[in-house]
């Protein structure tokens, strides 16, 4: 069997990367941004395996990476439910367009 | 060196660490929160007492962190930072009294963070030594329960610093992929005789506007006014200087150690990023009325000079930015106390409330005042050593139209801090009470307030300190 080559991995990184940036700065749901921002973080996860495989020196140290970036999301995400639910407890809302107390 | 080598140059980071637990027991236990915050300083102290200068480069934990004079200075830095912190928390009013020893055990782990950023030289850990600082800022700045105002700006650090980090994230793994390695020395022994110069470029962009972040640097400052506003007092002084600090230790160790052969690319980059920053920051800060909202514009403009110094890379300029850092720390440090003690007695940080501040509290309003000098850069103050330190390094590069800008920005700046002045001295008080100075808030406005004038008056010791990373 053909392996796949290196190119479609990173094509496929970029599109999920692109995709996640749009998102983040496109949605106004606060879960929305965070999903959008997970995108992103699995798009390096993407390319640090796929860069292990092929043009690495030492192929686990990208895969020990994208396990460590897996963990830290997981850490990210706790941190930031934690603020979306305490925030929606005092305004009872979760988009942004209507987080709007500090300007200037 | 292995881990077992390593424990023994490790040990000031592990008293750390077992201090930030023992906090956190004390918290539990404890019906005195207070108690937790002086353990917080003791410890503190006490890893600052264990650090000793180290002798050359120690690659630590298989070359995962490496301890030099360059970690060592930036050790005591976030310390000295964090100690500044939790001594001027301890009369904040606002701090809701059954929450805080949780508070100062935070804290005490984010000194433990910020210490390892100075000392990572992976790009793993430079990762996860600034997320692991961002996600405690994060907390931290939405740490008051009831205040919405402060809510929203914990989920707008959130997002914008999340957003941020995947970027940065996405540079690294291009740069990985470049370069093959994750050490920085690898990357660039690995990059220079490769043909992924244009994608290693890319990805130190990306990696810029992550670490650009963290410093809020001009195009990416959106986050940093709001974030400053809204946070508790005490933790707008540590995020304006700690995380700001190390960020900058990050950039330097990152552009100097990996891309070197790059200079010619970036150095444009950043004498943009520098002009951009200032100008902003100044300009805006202008019309604010707050005053926590001016000194976090300001912040943003100080980033401005200290980003001259790496324009500029030459050896003044990294000494530059080290003194300019170790000045502005004692400076805002000291400013945010002053308007810690002003705001315990105001319950609001609005410009108009320190009208007549000078006949209510004299002491308490010339400090105020020199702390402003030193953020304008007038002599004799710690702020004037600093600029004129990042000056010379550009004047010394030929970036004559980034010396004249960040002059020009300088008047500009002197126009804003000296309208508070003129509110503190010349406009009359509408309210005669006298202002409490608590004794912890009053020993760290005199601790800065000796630095600032001690660095102004006599700045040789300090420049020495510095040389001597260098040697």
């Amino acid at each position: 069997m053909m392996p796949v080559p290196l190119q479609h991995f990173l094509f496929f990184a970029a599109a999920l990367f692109v995709i996640g940036v749009y998102g983040a700065l496109v949605r106004r749901n606060i879960i929305g941004i965070l999903l959008s921002i997970e995108l992103i973080v699995n798009a390096v996860n993407v390319n640090l395996v796929a860069f292990s495989r092929s043009t690495s020196l030492a192929p686990e140290t990208g895969q020990i990476f994208a396990l460590f970036i897996i963990a830290m999301a997981a850490a990210a995400v706790a941190v930031g439910l934690a603020i979306v639910l305490a925030l929606f407890r005092i305004r009872k809302t979760i988009f942004t367009d209507q987080i709007d107390l500090l300007k200037g | 060196m292995n881990v077992a080598e390593s424990l023994r140059f490790f040990i000031p980071e592990i008293f750390l660490l077992t201090g930030a637990f023992a906090a956190v027991f004390v918290d539990l236990f404890s019906k005195n929160k207070k108690a937790a915050g002086v353990l917080s300083l003791l410890v503190l102290i006490g890893t600052a007492c264990l650090s000793k200068h180290p002798e050359g480069s120690n690659f630590l934990f298989f070359g995962l962190f490496l301890l030099d004079s360059w970690t060592h200075f930036f050790r005591l830095l976030a310390l000295g930072i964090v100690g500044v912190t939790i001594l001027s928390s301890l009369a904040y009013k606002a701090l809701p009294s059954n929450d805080e020893g949780e508070f100062y055990s935070l804290f005490l782990f984010m000194a433990f963070g910020l210490i390892l950023m100075a000392a990572s030289t992976n790009l793993l850990m430079i990762f996860l030594s600034i997320e692991f600082v961002s996600l405690l800022s994060y907390l931290l700045t939405g740490f008051l329960k009831k205040d919405s105002r402060a809510k929203e700006a914990a989920i707008k650090y959130l997002l914008f610093g999340s957003l941020a980090s995947g970027v940065m994230l996405y540079g690294m793994s291009l740069l990985y992929g470049a370069t093959g390695s994750l050490e920085l020395s690898a990357i660039q022994a690995g990059i220079s005789h490769s043909s992924f110069n244009t994608l290693s470029l890319i990805a130190l962009l990306f990696f810029i506007t992550g670490l650009g972040f963290k410093i809020s640097a001009a195009p990416f400052h959106f986050w940093a006014p709001d974030v400053y506003e809204a946070a508790p007092t005490s933790v707008t002084a540590f995020l304006t200087v700690g995380p700001k600090a190390l960020g900058f230790a990050v950039m330097i160790r990152v552009l100097s150690v990996g891309f070197p052969w790059l200079a010619w690319k970036w150095k444009p980059l950043f004498a943009l990023l520098s002009i951009l920053t200032m100008t902003i920051g100044n300009v805006t800060a202008i019309s604010q009325n707050n005053i926590k909202r001016l000194l976090a514009y300001s912040s943003i403009a100080q980033a401005g000079y200290i980003l001259m110094g790496i324009a500029a890379a030459n050896e003044t300029g990294l000494k530059g930015v080290l003194i300019y850092l170790m000045a502005y720390a004692f400076t805002n440090l000291g400013a945010f106390t002053a308007v810690i003690i002003a705001s315990n007695h105001f319950g609001n940080d609005e410009l108009e409330s320190y009208a007549g501040l000078a006949k209510r509290s004299p002491f308490l309003a010339a400090s105020l005042t020199l702390f402003l000098l030193s953020l304008a850069g007038l002599p004799p103050t710690a702020g004037f050593i600093g600029k004129f330190y990042v000056f010379s390094s550009a004047i010394q590069e030929k970036l004559f139209a980034l010396a004249v800008i960040a002059a020009v920005n300088s008047a500009v700046a002197a126009f804003y801090y000296f309208k508070i002045v003129r509110i503190m001295y010349l406009v009359p008080e509408t309210d005669r009470s006298p202002i409490a100075h608590p004794f912890p808030l009053k020993l760290a406005l005199v601790l800065m307030l000796t630095g600032v004038l001690l660095m102004g008056l006599i700045p040789s010791p300090f420049i020495a300190f510095v040389k001597g990373i260098f040697s």
